[in-house]
Formats: C-alpha cells, structure tokens, sequence
C-alpha cells in the first residue's frame, strides 16, 4: 500500500521531475482517495419456492428460511451484491421468487441479481420490474443466444448477466453445460463468453463444476483465461472454501469480483473479515 | 399531501428501488409521468439506466420534458441519477450522436479502451466542492464507495459545476450541481447506507411547494 503524500508540490515543482517520478508522487496524491473500482463480494442464496434452503442457521434470524431476512443482514454487513438463485423447478410456485424480489428490493439497497429458469424478454422484464437491479441468464441464452442481443438492447447491457456452468477438458478447454449442469452442450466456455460479450452480455458469472462444492479454491486457470479474454467484469464462482481462495480468484484469477456461498452461510467467516483480509492483502475493497 | 418527491417513470430503470429508497429516509414519493404531478411536486427525481436515445425518445413521447425544464427553471430541486444525470447534457455520443436537454454544457462520452466496459460495481468519490455545492454529500467521508454501473461518463465544459470525481482509467465526474440540478453517476439507491444519506441530504433541500392541490 502506497502512504498518502505528506509534501504537496506545486505543479511547477512536480514538472521538474522525470515522468517515472511525476507519476510515481501523482499515485502517491491520489492513492488515498482515488483507489479505484474495489474486487466485490458477491453472496449467493438458494431460493426454492420463496425460501432460502441452504444452511444460514448461525445468522440469528427470526425466519433463516426467509430471503429478505438473510439478504437484510448481509447488506448491512458489508457485503457488495446478492444473488438469488431460483431453484424453483415448478413453474406454477415461480410467482414466489417476484413476491421475494419486491419485499426484499424494499428494504436491501444493494444490488440484486436473480438467475433460474428465466426463459424469455417477459421473464426478465417482470423481473427488473418486481425490483431486481440484474438478471442471470444462463440455460436460455445457450439455446437462444439472440436472447442476450435482444435483453440487453431493451433493458440495457449493465443489468444482464450471462451465468455459465464449464467443466475441464484440459489446460486450455473448458466445456459448457446447461440445465443446470445436467446437460453438456457443443459450447467451448471461452469462445462462449466471448460471444456472450458480443451480444451485449454485461457480466459474466463463470462457475466451475470440478470445484463447485469441493472447498478447495476456485478454478483458477478457468477465471483467468476468461477474465483476460472479455472485456466485461468477470465473476468468479464455485470452490470457495477459505478467504485465501477469494484472493487468489480476485489476483491470479484476474476475477472482478468473487462469489460464495457456503462460506457465509455456514458461518465460517463474516463478510467483515473477508473485507479486512482482501484489504490487508493490499486490494481494495469497500469496507 | 403538500410534499412529495416525483420519480419520474419513462419506461427504464429501477424505479421501485429509487421510490423505495427515497421513503426510507422520509419522503413522500410518487412515482409518476404525468405533467400536472410533476407541476405540483416540490422536488423532481429522474432515476434511469439504460441508453441515452431511449430514454430521450421515452421522455418525448410521454410529453414530459417541458414540465421538468418549468420545474427546473422554477427553482424546484433536480436529482438526476445514472442516465437521469446524462440527460441533462448537451449531447451523447451513444450510438451515434444524441441532443440532450442541454441544461448542463457538455458531453456524455464512452470510457476509452483498455479498461472493462461497463464500469460496474463500488468505486470511491473524491470531493470538488465545498460549502452549499457540498450540500448532497454532507456527512460522508472522502473516499467513500458508491455503486456504479455505467459505459458512459459525462464531462462538463464548466468545471464548475462538478462537485466529484471518480477513477477509472482516468479521473471522471461523478456528480454534478448547478444551481438547483444535481446529479450524480452512481445509484444512491443501490449504495446502502451512504446512498441513503445522498438521497436524504437531497431530500433536507426539499421545501413543501404551497399551493400544490390535494391529490
């Protein structure tokens, strides 16, 4: 970490130095306050029917089933966004998921993505209008890519997210599944983000279904190569088991920002030592 | 009711987070596109994300631009947000070049190459003004994160009118004022607390406007 300039130069002073030097006292000036876009913690929740079904019994809840609850608690806890995930598979119960939208977009002023099952314009538009600031596209964007040109056309590229579930063929190939994981497609994971760029994708949710669940660090060589390739933000997903691993994502991984799930919710560490970690490894973050 | 804030509802963005927000630090807030309510409003919010020929395409054929520039010009005070700020400039470079209202003298440009596109997610703000231009970030300390989601940026020819920056890539404004119209690039109403305590130092400006019949 650079320390702030305690010496204010004048212009004229600072002109008599050689570029190196200028730019090295305008990073010092500047480091204080101008950091820059901070690598942001992402946390997940499972929504089924309009409950939240993993763990989260540590939080001291009055309902641990309620999304709005969990959502509420980590926003004030510092963390940067929230996905709901929709694993609703009927879709007569999916009304449940708007109705967890609008209560939770009422009282949790950070941003919130839902993914799961959205099909179509319609979909996502009902969406953004229950209070959803983004929505995660993934199994309808594969089959219907034109989907992505189309959504990011009408409600703009910021608010969609193209969610992609790759598993490792080898060092340089990763192959894309939908369905939730169930169903490998033809889909190179690279070539597909890549594209997903092009139709107006304005993020990409990269989740690795080696390490998904496994606790030992996200796919680090999967992150990079797509991180380095779009030039849209890149989140990382799948594999977190310590803060370590959210470090490496966000540095060698070259991820903007970092997913996670089972971490939080199991109480293994806070969002607050997780920002104080990042912070004291030297990246910044919003704390 | 003889105070309310109108959103002003053109078809993008968010507003249910903006309205919502605003009543959580104690507005009254009517989200509306209607000329005579927004005659009637003590103060006027144009929240919006998206592109800047829909929302002026939108804002036209709802007929409700002239009622904001009287609001404006009466006085009354202006918080655009994200594109509710870009709206207020000369022109736009997106997709080709776009009139904006011109309230404010400038344009609205793409970021440069070699950074990701959109800027989005929490970046700090470093402070241009003081006293009575500070107004909209009273109690906030220097350096604090906002969130943002944007491709464009604007850039006023006065910089008098700035009241902070932001890097990415380069130094960017990231809120404006003049006069009664402020402005702000980042989504007060998406930035948790420090968002709120923008959206309530605007609304502490807000005077009831006599006169405003019942509704």
């Amino acid at each position: 970490m650079l320390a702030p300039l305690e010496i204010v130069l004048s212009y004229e002073q600072v002109f008599l130095f050689s570029d190196e030097a200028r730019n090295k006292i305008k990073m010092k000036s500047e480091s204080k306050f101008l950091t820059g876009l901070a690598k942001r913690v992402i946390v997940c929740l499972d929504v089924k029917a309009g409950r939240v079904v993993k763990g989260i019994n540590f939080l001291n809840l009055k309902d641990a089933g309620d999304p709005m609850e969990s959502a509420s608690i980590y926003s004030r806890e510092g963390a940067d966004e929230l996905v709901f995930l929709d694993i609703t598979a009927s879709v007569e119960k999916r009304r449940a998921i708007l109705e967890v939208v609008a209560k939770t977009a009422e009282q949790v002023f950070v941003p919130l993505t839902v993914g799961g099952g959205i099909r179509n314009l319609q979909d996502i538009r009902i969406l953004l209008k229950s209070g959803a600031d983004k929505v995660s596209i993934n199994t309808a964007a594969i089959e219907n890519p034109s989907l992505i040109k189309e959504a990011s056309k009408k409600f703009g590229s910021q608010c969609i997210v193209v969610a992609i579930d790759a598993k490792k063929i080898d060092a340089m190939h990763w192959q894309v599944f939908s369905y939730g994981g169930t169903k490998p497609t033809s889909k190179d994971a690279l070539k597909w983000a890549k594209e997903a760029e092009n139709l107006g994708a304005g993020e990409i949710l990269l989740t690795s279904m080696d390490k998904d669940g496994t606790c030992d660090g996200y796919d680090l060589g999967l992150t990079r190569i797509i991180a380095e390739a779009v030039n849209i933000p890149v989140i990382a997903s799948g594999g977190a088991g310590n803060l370590e691993h959210l470090y490496q994502a966000l540095t060698k991984g070259k991820a903007d920002a970092v997913l996670a799930a089972s971490i939080f919710h199991y109480g293994e560490y806070t969002i607050k030592e997780t920002k104080r970690y990042l912070k004291n490894k030297g990246l910044p973050v919003r704390t | 009711m003889d105070k309310f804030i109108a959103v002003i509802d053109y078809g993008l963005g968010n507003l249910r987070s903006v309205s919502k927000t605003l009543e959580a630090v104690g507005a009254r807030v009517k989200v509306t596109n209607s000329p005579e309510d927004i005659a009637c409003a003590c103060a006027i919010v144009l929240p919006g994300v998206g592109a800047f020929k829909r929302a002026m395409d939108n804002l036209t054929r709802l007929k409700v631009l002239p009622s904001i520039v009287r609001a404006i010009n009466q006085g009354k005070p202006f918080l655009g947000i994200c594109l509710g700020l870009q709206i207020l400039f000369t022109e736009s470079q997106e997709h080709g070049s776009n009139r904006g209202l011109d309230l404010i003298k400038g344009e609205v440009k793409k970021f440069g190459p070699g950074i990701k596109i959109p800027h989005m997610g929490w970046n700090s703000v470093r402070f241009k003004a003081q006293g009575a231009k500070h107004r909209i970030f009273d109690g906030i300390p220097e350096g604090s994160y906002f969130y943002f989601a944007h491709s464009y940026y604007v850039e006023p020819k006065d910089k008098d009118v700035i009241i902070s920056t932001t890097g990415y890539g380069s130094e960017f404004t990231s809120a404006v004022n003049k006069d009664n119209i402020w402005g702000v690039q980042f989504h007060p109403e998406k930035s948790e607390k420090l968002g709120l305590k923008v959206l309530e130092n605007f609304y502490s400006n807000v005077s009831p406007v006599r006169n405003c019949p019942k509704l």
